[in-house]
């Protein structure tokens, strides 16, 4: 389970960053430059708020998988 | 000194933390119930579609801010008590209610209207990130060991009934004046009324004692004199913090805002049913699940917090989009093939529906019954306050309290989409456009659910 668990450290990295590409380049970006008014709202969440707290979380949470800082040795 | 095993002393612990809890969630939720009055008295006429999600947005803003109130007040909290901090919070709280129904419409002062409603609106979410983690910090220290699921499920149960009391009170206030009378001024009513409920819940909180626990550690000279830097900087202690963020709280939050206030939402702008039937059919719904956040804590005592938390998630991923399509099916029946505005139900569909939310609430008590014990349990005495604010605040705040806006507007977005297409003589893209905002809670709850199964270790009943 342990070993389970540090691998997956790995998988998070992996959804952190793919998260913040998502949220950042293909929503937040697009919506900036949308004619529409009511796109700022989202755009503005997705890049000011979500991306940081998703990447930065995911980033640090699945490093420490990764270091084993969760094992059941704890 | 210890917890108190006292029942009458419990019992007067709860009530006093719960009835406040309640009002700050009150004051926070007339908001929410009220947006689309809001929408169109603070901002701009013309884009009605605009107004909304701009309503929505300050709404969220007010999420967004519970972290930072939670860092501020925890602090406060662990440094100088529990009792003193949250009196401040409710004072906060009380104040901005009262506030906002005192601002002139966008009519009278202009773009100072929705600038003076964020303000505030942002002072009442720094206020609410201060009270529920002292609450429910203030409750565990009180309970005695083995039963601070079931003890800490009554300050759960204060979302709720908030959210319950502020649509009570909404419809009152309807009821006794005419729509014209509701939309001119007496949507500001159940902002006023908070004022008194505060005063109410001030003089209450006055009596209480300082929590055992905070109070034994303050004696013994073991309180955190820097409980940011003790929660957040301590690599040991931050690891929780992000595990009870991602594997708790983040699932939770989405559970919890698509339960009650998505599926309140979907109701009245999606279907467009009248929003007085609306209003009551969650009422009822939430009338009938709310003992089981008791439940839920109570088992969770019982049998461990762990899976029933991650149980509620995992039925919430698997169900919304089946549960999400029959509520549908029902607002077409009922207006005969087509969506329609003011739509009424009829009695046996009214009931199908209650039963429909009823379920998503249910699931809300599952998640949300133990979580606070849970979270009290993850950290200690001397930063528990501030620990276990933040993880709840940026997962109920941010997480579930942008779900309104966020879901709104997926679903919006896939609906002009599909309008496009066929305008075009093109296959619409999505084949149920009205439950594309769901997307977000169970991809949400469905993250927290691995990482809740995988890295959470059961951890209850311990007497620290």
């Amino acid at each position: 389970m342990n070993q389970l668990k540090k691998y997956l450290g790995i998988v998070w990295i992996i959804v952190g960053l793919a998260a913040g590409y998502y949220l950042l380049i293909s929503q937040a970006i697009p919506k900036f430059t949308s004619a529409q008014a009511e796109d700022r709202i989202p755009a503005i969440i997705y890049a000011f708020i979500l991306t940081p707290l998703i990447v930065g979380s995911f980033l640090i949470f699945g490093f420490y998988a990764l270091k084993g800082e969760y094992d059941e040795t704890d | 000194m210890g917890p108190s095993g006292e029942p009458k002393k419990l019992i007067s612990v709860i009530a006093a933390s719960s009835v406040g809890t309640l009002i700050e969630w009150y004051d926070f939720y007339i908001f929410g119930s009220l947006a689309a009055v809001i929408a169109t008295k603070f901002f701009p006429a013309g884009n009605p579609t605009l107004a909304l999600l701009s309503t929505l947005a300050t709404f969220a803003a007010g999420f967004v801010v519970r972290p930072f109130g939670a860092l501020f007040f925890g602090r406060l909290g662990d440094l100088v008590g529990r009792k003193y901090t949250f009196l401040l919070t409710l004072v906060l709280m009380g104040l901005s209610t009262f506030l906002i129904g005192c601002i002139p419409s966008y009519e009278t002062i202009g773009f100072l209207a929705p600038v003076l409603v964020l303000i505030l609106r942002l002072l009442q979410g720094l206020a609410l990130g201060g009270e529920y983690g002292g609450a429910a910090t203030y409750v565990a220290e009180h309970a005695p060991v083995g039963k601070r699921g079931f003890w800490t499920s009554w300050i759960q149960t204060t979302a709720t009934a908030g959210l319950f009391l502020s649509l009570l009170v909404i419809i009152t206030v309807k009821n006794n004046l005419s729509a014209e009378e509701f939309a001119d001024w007496g949507w500001r009513i159940p902002f006023w009324i908070s004022i008194i409920m505060v005063g109410v819940s001030i003089l209450i909180r006055l009596q209480m004692q300082e929590s055992p626990l905070f109070a034994a550690a303050k004696k013994a000279g073991t309180v955190s004199t820097h409980p940011l830097r003790d929660s957040f900087a301590n690599r040991y202690n931050f690891k929780f913090v992000l595990l009870a963020l991602l594997g708790a709280t983040m699932g939770q939050g989405v559970v919890w805002y698509t339960g009650q206030f998505y599926a309140l939402s979907f109701l009245q702008n999606t279907l467009k049913i009248d929003v007085a039937q609306a209003s009551q059919l969650i009422m009822i719904a939430l009338l009938f699940a709310t003992p089981f956040f008791v439940f839920f804590g109570w088992l969770s005592d019982q049998i461990g917090r762990k899976w029933i938390m991650l149980t509620g998630m995992l039925l919430a991923v698997i169900c919304y989009r089946p549960l999400y399509s029959a509520m549908y099916e029902i607002g077409i029946s009922a207006g005969n093939g087509e969506i329609q505005p003011g739509l009424l139900l009829n009695d046996f569909q009214f009931w199908k529906m209650v039963l429909l939310v009823f379920i998503q609430v249910l699931f809300v008590t599952m998640v949300y019954g133990p979580i606070a014990a849970f979270l009290v349990e993850l950290f200690p005495t001397r930063i528990r306050y501030t620990s276990m604010s933040l993880p709840y605040h940026v997962g109920n705040g941010i997480f579930g309290g942008l779900l309104p806006a966020i879901a709104t507007y997926l679903s919006t977005r896939a609906i002009q989409m599909n309008d496009v297409a066929i305008k075009n003589g093109v296959t619409p893209t999505y084949e149920e456009p009205y439950l594309e905002g769901l997307w977000y809670p169970i991809v949400i709850a469905g993250i927290s659910f691995i990482i809740g199964a995988l890295y959470i270790k059961e951890r209850k009943n311990l007497t620290e």
